[in-house]
């Protein structure tokens, strides 16, 4: 076998991928994983603090007791947003990895550590996405559901948020797209993604730019990917622009089957 | 006559915005059956009346009493209460996510515990009183603005409450709209429902309320029978009011 310096560019990527094309792959699925997992309970975590965060106080039903506890809960996770969105990721990462381990004495392993940040990251910007989603809802219907009786919880679970959910989805998609980047910061921590793999193998044989070419069309092609799907997704939850008119003549018949009802 | 029960018994309500009070000492009682219009110039605190009624405004002081009880009382359950004070909106504040026969079904489900089957029957019932039933399965977005308005009335009626506050129903629909919305409210007047009306309807407010109440900067300028306020107004700002819908 010729000497890979001896190769031209191309002979060198199909060299790297006959002999990394599993660790490429498996850094990939790696990278993918985390970003996945990270990205769904940072939606939770950001739906959570914005549901706190839109919490309505009524100075004359609710008890002292209990506005202090939400308002102190809502001081906190605005810190908590604030700080994580205003440090980067790879220092958080480091931060969280050594730093709870010297501080606070607990061990957290590097995966641990990887989805910890990622999450809390991702959880922090969609915390103020889900903020914004609520708020975009017409007032109106949360003032309709109150009209027939509904409490707050009942009104955002059965009517605002369904809706603020769909309005944020392109956030949601967007955070997506950023993780599967990001992650790479996290080689930091010794995570073995995309990018640990890609510095690896570059450093072996000086292949910095055949590498990154492999690295830069895996990486792209996760992101088209995920935002085909998203889109997809976005389609599949807008449904069918039609409606069918129920025939009045059946509807004596039909009462217990006309009309399909999404409300459990 | 005079046996009907009392629903309401509204005494010195006064509801303040910081420095403006928009209400000043308002007295006023709805007993069953009655169908009050409540008619005034914009700004006057229509809307706040009724929006202090069903409290989605926190009324500044005064008493509001509920068969007796005061709603304002911090200790009363306002959403029991509400169940039995339905509202209309002038924007209708449907929900968006959910389809005709779903936003009349999501209030006896959820707020009154109904079975499924029992709060589909109730919608349905209600759908057809309206001339809604064929749309059951559209999104509030597909309908038009009196299709929606219709709709609204239904949910609120769904709710099997025991007086329906309407806010100017009418007055973000297209002229050709307004009769579709009126003719419902009309049957419902018909069938003795205990309503209470914001409009500027007004050849409906003369012809369907049994009693009209005229409002002006805060206050209960003047009130009685429709005949009394339409027909021999005492008021110089009552008379001054109806001159401008005198071509009617
Ligand atoms: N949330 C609020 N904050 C401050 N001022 C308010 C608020 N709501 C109403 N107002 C003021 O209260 C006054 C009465 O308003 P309201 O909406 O009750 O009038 P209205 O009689 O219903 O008028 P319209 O016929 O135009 O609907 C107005 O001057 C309005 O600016
Ligand atoms: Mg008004």
């Amino acid at each position: 076998m010729a000497s890979i310096s001896e190769m031209s560019f191309w002979q060198r990527i199909i060299f790297l991928l006959q002999q990394y094309g599993s660790s490429y792959l498996k850094g990939a699925g790696t990278t993918l994983v985390i970003a996945l997992v990270s990205t769904f309970i940072g939606c939770l975590i950001g739906f959570a603090v914005g549901i706190v965060q839109t919490i309505p106080l009524d100075p004359k039903r609710d008890s002292k007791v209990k506005r202090l506890l939400i308002q102190l809960s809502k001081i906190l996770l605005k810190a908590y947003v604030e700080l994580f969105r205003g440090t980067p990721m790879i220092v958080q990462a480091v931060f969280i990895y050594y730093g709870a381990a010297q501080v606070f004495d607990i061990h957290l392993g590097m995966w641990q550590s990887a989805f910890l940040v990622v999450s809390i990251n991702t959880g922090a910007y969609m915390a103020e996405s889900v903020r914004g989603g609520i708020i975009s809802v017409d007032p109106g219907q949360m003032e309709g559901a109150k009209a027939i009786g509904m409490t707050h919880f009942q009104a955002m679970v059965n009517v605002i948020l369904p809706q603020a959910f769909r309005n944020i989805i392109p956030q949601i998609g967007n955070n997506f797209i950023i993780n599967i980047k990001d992650t790479s910061v996290l080689s930091i921590i010794s995570i073995v993604d995309l990018f640990f793999v890609h510095k690896s193998v570059a450093g072996a044989y000086y292949t910095y730019f055949e590498s990154a070419t492999i690295v830069m069309a895996i990486y792209l092609t996760m992101t088209l990917i995920a935002s085909k799907l998203l889109n997809l997704w976005e389609r599949y939850l807008d449904g069918n622009d039609n409606y069918e008119l129920v025939d009045k003549m059946d509807i004596g018949n039909q009462m217990h089957s006309a009309g399909r009802s999404a409300v459990r | 006559m005079s046996e009907k029960e009392r629903i309401l018994e509204i005494t010195h309500l006064v509801k303040s915005f910081g420095s403006h009070e928009v209400l000043k000492d308002i007295h006023f009682s709805v007993d069953q059956g009655d169908v009050i219009s409540i008619i005034g110039a914009s700004g006057s605190g229509k809307s706040t009346l009724l929006r202090c009624i069903n409290l989605l405004e926190t009324p500044t002081s005064g008493s509001i009493l509920y068969h007796g009880k005061d709603i304002t009382d911090a200790k009363m359950n306002i959403y029991a209460y509400r169940e039995k004070v339905g509202m209309v909106f002038q924007n209708f504040n449907l929900f968006h996510n959910l389809t005709v026969l779903d936003n009349c079904m999501v209030g006896p489900i959820k707020v009154k515990k109904k079975k499924k089957e029992e709060a589909r029957e109730l919608a349905m019932t209600f759908l057809h009183k309206v001339d809604m039933e064929q749309f059951i399965n559209a999104k509030p977005r597909q309908l038009s603005g009196g299709q929606q308005q219709r709709v609204a009335i239904a949910r609120a009626l769904a709710m099997e409450p025991e007086i329906l506050l309407f806010d100017e129903p009418t007055s973000a629909l297209d002229p050709q709209m307004v009769g579709e919305v009126l003719n419902v409210m009309t049957t419902l007047a018909e069938e003795g429902m205990t309503m209470l009306i914001v409009t500027h309807e007004m050849a409906f407010a003369r012809d369907v309320s049994s009693h009209v109440v005229f409002m002006a900067d805060g206050v209960i300028e003047e009130e009685g029978s429709s005949e009394e306020v339409f027909g021999n107004p005492q008021k110089e700002k009552t008379k001054d009011f109806l001159s401008r819908f005198r071509n009617l």
